[in-house]
């Protein structure tokens, strides 16, 4: 991975407050940082350091408070709430730590939803087939386990081929076994398809497998590190 | 299919329980309106259709005696279209096998061959040939009452003669599609009999020759029956006219406006009712379900579904559920309807019936109920558009929870910790909780309407009969007789007492108002036959003046101490003005009363009486009976009490009916309301209930906290289901108010009683199922999901 790479986001003093009434919560404040495109970046914190909130603003589903941040190019900070739809429809997946499938609709179904309102999308089956879960496409979530939902939602994710997929704990809720299982998937996808990929975690051990550590604090950037060498994600222990 | 599609058929199946009870509370409000006015649109088209064909009068008018000659002085009257004279007569009837004295009404029938104003419609037979006076065709009530075939024979007395009359058909008329004796309380047509004679037969039996007593009009089109009125009034003075009336007057066809009235206010007040009741289920059970399904929405939105894509899958759903809802509802109303309107045949008898539905009906009852849904649910889909992918994605913040104010009260030592969860969960929404006291408190209140009905009828005739008209038999003479005719009566062997009364026919007027009744002379120290004042009790008739029904005085708005223009409409016909001394109380009827000789006096006659009132030993009624319809003198009896049983008889299978879909249809509405409460208040705490399941808590215990809180809602709803109910019960009595009739308000301690009974029992069974629900609470699975 080069500079030279397409930046995928800019994002620049990008900072987001929280009103709850009487308090003000600082979520970020002055985050700046690009991201490239194939490139696979591990956001590294602990809770409450604004991991989530960045990514929620990434992905198109939150809005900063101040600052700038741009996908392409294109400037999201004012994009109407229709322009946001319409970038997450066409351009991202996400993938999030309770895996959020939708209970009454099976594995293939749940990527179906997807994938009917996206433009190029690979069909549910080859989607499942990418995550190892060919055998169980009429499986629903109930009958399948937390490992098992994860690489559902991941399927679900990345059916559409999108550019970015965000991943918010995507190991969160599992064991390490199936952990690295799930960590697995997501390598092989954004190596074969080149999928901008952004996982968030507070477990540094997975830091390992990405181009990039960016490891936030308090709503700030305290550093970016550059792995001297990316491990395989079977290989991470912890 | 699409996958949103698959989800929500998934969606709509599991909730199947839910589903039904809501499409059943909305299935119950299209069913009445479809029925009530399907069966409206049925009886107007057939009432119309047999009023066109059977060529219905416009005016009608009784009088003594006119020669035949003057109908084409009456034919010249501007706005007359046509016109017929008949001769009517009243007789008493003997049916072998039949014991009991008959009242018939005998009317001259019609040539066959031209079709008269109120023609006749054969059901059976033929019309009877004007050659023959031993013929006659008798009305299908009065037949099917007896059993009547063709070639059976009857025995009529006419004017003191007797006559055996062969059934040569069976036939109804346009004019007694309701079939009531005059001054009757019901139908009785075991006892009243309309026979149709050939003219010359009954005029010469009648003293009608060449003459006629009876008169129908058909008015030219745009011609307004009032004028018409005057003038033959004018006209009609010399012969004894009674004073013309315009249809709307017409007792047949007032008591089927009346109904028509009824029907269309029953189309409208329950599918309110049941609409209001649906769409706050619909938002209860959507708005759980949105909030459920928060994370699902979520997702959705966050891979790029639009906020309308979303909503628009929610609508769907309720648009399912009301589907459901209106299916049944327009089946079973149109199966109702159908059934509704066979049971107006029994009362009603129309010659046909022209069942139709109307797509408009359909149109627009689909239409109330999608508003109704979209008014429920319309705040939920909002929310749907309004929520925020990022924050739906967090877990819930836990419910905001406060102590009641019963604790803040200090009471709060007097409280369990369970106690205290269900008294918090109530009070953090109050708004649902409300709702739902309504919903239950709505179905209270139709049950109670269930049985008003019956206690009306039954005080009416525990007052009419009870307190007011307490005699066995009422015999008319054929003319007013002299006093002493009382005597041939009493002397009669069984008979215990005999009373006297006159009856004028006469034309009220005060003001602008006038009304057409008869004015009833008793003796003022009347035992059997009595007045009663507003408090029920007894009111002798004064020295002077006039007492009005209370009825007859609020339409001629007139108020004691005031005075009004008595027209007599027979003997000498005087115009008097008499001063009225007071109203009496009685639901049926609207005459006017006055002490007998005072009423003499006025008439400017001598001692006469139109009849009596008897009292009788009830073993030897056979003897008696045979004893009266010797006597020339009597034109009829009635035996009130007879006529009451027989109408019980009746009446008791259609109230049943009624009855049983009221409890029905309000169980309908008590359950769903009861039972959505308590799933979704399962499905918000199944996580806490479980938790304290795990911390030791028995089964028992559990149920406790989720049906404390119904049975909570039950008890307030109660009483304030009493509240609405009675209201509802006015609202329902005051709207069947009318000239004709008029019903109490009463709520009886047992209408409260059987509401809250039912209430209770089904709270019960909505109870049961959920527990049966916490019985199964999968412990571990609750916890492992996340709310």
């Amino acid at each position: 991975m080069t500079e030279a790479a397409e930046a995928v986001f800019a994002v620049t003093g990008l900072s987001k407050i929280y009103d709850m009434g009487e308090v003000r919560v600082s979520a970020l404040s002055g985050v700046d940082l690009t991201l490239f495109a194939g490139e696979l970046v591990v956001l590294l914190g602990p809770s409450g350091s604004g991991k989530s909130t960045l990514l929620n603003i990434l992905g198109g589903l939150d809005t900063p408070s101040a600052g700038r941040f741009s996908y392409r190019g294109r400037d999201l900070t004012t994009a109407t709430d229709r322009e946001l739809i319409d970038f997450r429809r066409y351009h991202v997946g996400f993938v999030f730590q309770f895996y959020n499938l939708i209970p009454s609709l099976t594995a293939r179904e749940n990527v179906a939803a997807v994938t009917e309102i996206a433009k190029q999308p690979m069909t549910p089956e080859e989607a499942l087939a990418l995550v190892g879960l060919k055998e169980r496409l009429d499986h629903f979530p109930a009958q399948l386990s937390g490992g098992e939902q994860q690489r559902v939602a991941i399927a679900r994710a990345i059916a559409k081929n999108p550019a970015v997929l965000l991943c918010d704990e995507p190991t969160g809720s599992l064991d390490s076994k199936t952990g690295r299982v799930v960590l697995a998937v997501l390598e092989r996808i954004n190596r074969e398809l080149g999928t901008t990929t952004v996982l968030i975690t507070h477990n540094a051990v997975i830091a390992a497998m990405a181009d990039r550590v960016i490891k936030l604090a308090d709503g700030r950037v305290v550093g970016i590190e550059r792995p001297s060498e990316r491990l395989a994600a079977h290989d991470l222990i912890w | 299919m699409r996958a949103l599609d698959h989800k929500r058929w998934r969606d709509f199946w599991k909730m199947r329980g839910q589903v039904l009870a809501i499409g059943l509370v909305i299935a119950a409000g299209v069913a009445i309106y479809v029925m009530s006015l399907s069966t409206l649109d049925s009886l107007t088209l057939t009432r119309q259709t047999y009023y066109r064909d059977y060529r219905f009068a416009d005016v009608f008018v009784s009088l003594k005696r006119a020669p035949l000659s003057f109908k084409e002085r009456l034919q010249e009257i501007a706005g007359v279209e046509q016109l017929r004279t008949r001769v009517v007569a009243a007789a008493n009837l003997t049916v072998p096998g039949f014991h009991e004295p008959i009242s018939g009404h005998l009317i001259s029938c019609p040539i066959p061959g031209v079709t008269p104003l109120n023609s006749l419609y054969l059901r059976r037979g033929r019309l009877v040939d004007p050659g023959r006076d031993d013929e006659v065709v008798v009305s299908e009530a009065f037949a099917k009452a007896h059993n009547f075939t063709l070639g059976e024979t009857l025995t009529a007395t006419i004017n003191g003669r007797r006559k055996i009359l062969r059934i040569v058909g069976i036939a109804l008329s346009p004019e007694f599609v309701y079939q009531l004796q005059p001054g009757s309380l019901f139908p009785d047509f075991k006892r009243y009999g309309i026979l149709w004679m050939g003219r010359k037969a009954l005029a010469n039996a009648y003293d009608m020759d060449g003459a006629f007593n009876d008169l129908l009009i058909k008015l030219a089109k745009g011609t307004r029956p009032e004028e018409v009125i005057e003038r033959l009034d004018r006209l009609l003075e010399p012969y004894g006219g009674l004073g013309a009336y315009a249809r709307r007057e017409q007792i047949s066809h007032r008591f089927l406006t009346e109904e028509f009235r009824q029907l269309e206010q029953m189309a409208t007040i329950y599918p309110a009712i049941f609409l209001a009741v649906a769409a706050f289920l619909l938002h209860v059970v959507i708005s759980r379900l949105i909030t459920t399904e928060r994370e699902q929405i979520a997702i959705l939105k966050a891979f790029g579904y639009y906020d309308r894509d979303i909503a628009f899958h929610y609508f769907k759903l309720v648009l399912m559920i009301v589907s459901v809802g209106v299916g049944i509802g327009l089946i079973a109303g149109f199966w109702l309807g159908q059934n509704l309107s066979e049971i107006y045949m029994d009362y009603y008898r129309f010659p046909f019936l022209l069942y139709t539905l109307h797509p408009r009906i359909v149109v627009f009852v689909v239409g109330v109920s999608l508003a109704a849904a979209g008014l429920g649910t319309g705040g939920a889909l909002r929310r749907v558009v309004k929520l925020a992918p990022a924050v739906a994605m967090r877990p819930e913040p836990p419910a905001s929870y406060r102590p009641s104010w019963p604790e803040r009260f200090g009471l709060k030592d007097f409280f369990s910790q369970p106690t205290r969860m269900i008294i918090r969960h109530l009070g953090r929404r109050p708004f649902k909780a409300a709702l739902s006291v309504i919903g239950i408190a709505l179905a209270c209140a139709i049950l109670m309407v269930g049985s008003i009905f019956q206690d009306a009828v039954d005080y009416i005739v525990e007052v009419q009969f009870g307190l007011a008209q307490r005699e066995d038999l009422t015999v008319t003479f054929v003319e007013p007789s002299a006093y002493r005719a009382l005597l041939s009566l009493q002397r009669l062997p069984g008979v215990d007492q005999g009373e006297p009364f006159r009856s004028v026919p006469v034309r009220l007027r005060f003001r602008q108002r006038h009304y057409l009744t008869a004015v009833v002379g008793m003796p003022e120290d009347s035992v059997l036959h009595r007045l009663l004042d507003e408090n029920l009790k007894s009111l002798k008739p004064p020295e002077a003046g006039i007492v009005l029904t209370d009825q007859l005085g609020s339409i001629l708005k007139v108020k004691p101490g005031e005075r009004l223009t008595l027209e007599v409409l027979e003997g000498k016909r005087p115009q008097l003005q008499v001063t009225v001394a007071g109203l009496s109380k009685e639901f049926i009827g609207v005459s006017a009363y006055m002490e007998l000789s005072a009423l003499n006096r006025l008439m400017r006659e001598d001692n006469l009486i139109s009849g009596a009132y008897l009292a009788v030993d009830e073993s030897q009624l056979a003897s008696i009976y045979k004893a009266l319809d010797e006597m020339p003198r009597v034109a009829g009896t009635v035996a009130r009490r007879h006529a009451v049983t027989s109408f019980y008889e009746t009446m008791a299978d259609q109230m049943l009916v009624f009855t049983f879909f009221i409890i029905f249809f309000a169980g309908v509405i008590a359950f769903g309301v009861v039972y959505n409460s308590a799933r979704i208040t399962l499905s918000e705490r199944a996580r806490e209930l479980a938790s304290l399941r795990i911390l030791g808590f028995r089964r028992l215990e559990i149920a406790y906290i989720l049906l404390g809180e119904l049975a909570i809602l039950t008890l307030v709803a109660i009483p304030l289901g009493f509240l609405l109910g009675y209201g509802l019960c006015a609202y329902i009595i005051y709207s069947l108010q009318t000239d004709l009739y008029r019903i109490p308000l009463l709520v009886e301690p047992g209408t409260y009683a059987f509401a809250a009974t039912v209430i209770i029992l089904a709270t019960a069974l909505s109870s049961g199922l959920v527990g049966w629900r916490i019985q199964r609470l999968d412990l571990i699975a609750v916890l492992k999901t996340r709310e």
